[in-house]
């Protein structure tokens, strides 16, 4: 068997360590944390709550400059918000006004260089979400308005929104923590489905460790506040990996034994 | 058609039923304790006095509403300007707010004295007071609408390097307006009431110089027939916004349902 060789590195945070300052108190949120993520790799965070995992989706999305230490996007030092990032979030936070197309579309009417072409390419740009909607499943919803749509269906359009201007990482924060399981196990294959297609790099912060396995190429834990990533585990399973395979030993495998290292970091 | 009808008919018959019902029982009592005219008129002899007066109460009906909407336009305009300024930027609204807390808490009725200092007896004190009354709510709710957009929202634009007017323009307007179009049914019945206000001691014309006038000459059922006027002009201005506000952000009321 030979190797096949590393891919480039996409995400590198090294040795980075944030400190919040909010009315003259100091709260030490992520301490000497070190990550590097190649080039369309699939890496899911989980940790105890309030360990800093938004916190590193932040500082990958340039939201926030790190206290101490790099962060590297491709090489180059983040120095101010990422435009090739989308980001989805637990909330779907869909804007009530507009339809989900118009939802979908709302990056490219604000990032360039699509804004600035937006009127004259908007037919191309409506094609292009429709076909992300017939990705995820939502074929004939394109021109309802949120608030008819169920939650499960909300979280997909949000996914579109934040895959519309093809970033090419996509940072995820606990996406699917609000849904019912069935709705949720239906949206992993989903996002399995775009990551295959697209191969962005990924980020996905997660306390599922079913869904962490499932998903992810790597999973990492960190400790409790200041977070610390304790532990890695390289997840070897052939893909595309099918819910049915989730019953399967190595599969269980693979939750058990990480479950066993969040034990040791609650003690 | 004639579904969507009776449904409108059903929610208008208990607000119908209950102002009857309050004129009965108003008109009834009058004649069951015996309470004298000068003191309480009766719904009929107050509808008597309007029917004898009507070509005295419009014209000044119409000078009310007149100012009313004058004043009303100046506080939507200035309203939604300072509103969106200190909901946008956090500076201004901690620089600026204080002082309108206190401009807020005059009571208004107490400016009339003033602009009449000002601008003599006439138009103005009641423009004046009809804007000012009305200006607050507005400013109020448009700065909360453009304020609370959520922090992921802001996130997900501020990443794709949207600038602070972008996300005014994209999310923080659009969010004011249902607040706007709430607070708008509400100033436009406060905005009345200033106008009235102002028109009891520093006008000559208007509903409220009008029932001034025919209280210093007893003629008590003519003041309530003004006040009658003046309910009733409430009533549909409201009405208007109400509609008015279901029509421009249906969005905002389909959510619950
Ligand atoms: N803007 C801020 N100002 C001050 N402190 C903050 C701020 N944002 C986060 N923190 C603090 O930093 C720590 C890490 O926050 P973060 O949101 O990254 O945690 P998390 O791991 O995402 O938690 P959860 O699993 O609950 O979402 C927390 O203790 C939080 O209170
Ligand atoms: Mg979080």
């Amino acid at each position: 068997m030979n190797k096949p060789t590393a891919p480039p590195v996409c995400v590198d945070l090294q040795h980075v360590s944030l400190r919040y300052v909010s009315s003259g108190r100091e709260v030490h949120a992520l301490e000497d944390v070190s990550l590097s993520i190649g080039q369309g790799e699939f890496v899911a965070v989980a940790g105890p709550s309030g360990c800093g995992k938004t916190t590193i989706l932040k500082l990958v999305a340039g939201l926030l400059p790190p206290t101490q230490g790099r962060v590297l996007i491709d090489g180059h030092p983040v120095s101010g918000p990422q435009k090739n990032v989308g980001m989805a979030f637990q909330n779907p936070i869909l804007l009530p006004w507009r339809t989900a197309l118009q939802n979908v579309l709302l990056p490219l009417e604000v990032v360039q260089p699509h804004r600035g072409q937006f009127r004259s390419q908007r037919r191309a740009y409506e094609e292009r979400a429709h076909s992300l909607l017939h990705t995820v499943g939502l074929d004939g919803f394109a021109d309802k308005p949120p608030y008819e749509l169920s939650g499960g269906m909300q979280q997909r359009v949000s996914l579109c929104r934040a895959l519309i201007h093809e970033p090419e990482i996509l940072l995820l924060d606990e996406p699917f923590a609000a849904l019912d399981a069935f709705t949720r196990e239906e949206l992993w294959s989903v996002l399995q489905a775009l990551w295959t297609e697209r191969r962005c790099t990924v980020i996905l912060v997660t306390h599922d460790l079913r869904e962490a396995v499932f998903l992810a190429t790597r999973v990492h834990i960190m400790s409790k506040r200041p977070g610390r990533l304790i532990h890695e585990t390289l997840i070897d399973l052939p893909r595309p990996r099918a819910l049915e395979d989730t019953f399967k030993p190595e599969f269980v495998d693979y939750v058990h034994s990480i479950y066993g290292r969040i034990g040791q970091v609650r003690a | 058609m004639n579904d969507a009808l009776s449904k409108r008919f059903r929610t208008l018959l208990p607000p119908l039923i209950t102002i009857v019902l309050f004129l009965l029982i108003w008109e009834v009592g009058c004649l069951v304790l015996g309470i004298d005219e000068f003191v309480l008129p009766r719904p009929t002899a107050t509808l008597a006095a309007y029917q004898k007066w009507q070509s005295a109460i419009w014209p000044n009906a119409w000078q009310t509403l007149f100012t009313t909407l004058v004043g009303f336009g100046l506080a939507i305009l200035l309203g939604v300007g300072l509103g969106m300024l200190i909901g946008y930027s956090a500076l201004l609204y901690s620089a600026l707010y204080p002082l309108l807390i206190g401009f807020n808490s005059v009571p208004k009725a107490a400016l009339v004295p003033v602009f009449v200092i000002w601008f003599g007896i006439g138009t103005m004190p009641a423009i004046l007071i009809a804007f000012l009354i009305a200006f607050f709510p507005i400013a109020v709710n448009v700065a909360t609408g453009v304020a609370t957009v959520e922090p992921e929202m802001r996130d997900v634009l501020r990443s794709l390097g949207a600038s602070g007017f972008d996300l005014f323009r994209k999310v923080g307007f659009p969010r004011a307006m249902p607040y706007f179009f709430a607070s708008l049914k509400v100033a436009i019945t406060l905005s009345f009431v200033g106008s009235v206000i102002a028109e009891l001691g520093a006008s000559n014309r208007g509903i409220g110089n009008m029932m001034v006038i025919a209280s210093s000459r007893f003629e008590v059922p003519l003041v309530f027939a003004g006040l009658m006027v003046v309910a009733v002009m409430g009533i549909v201005l409201y009405a208007i916004f109400a509609l008015l506000e279901r029509r421009m952000v249906a969005w905002a009321y389909r959510g619950g349902t």
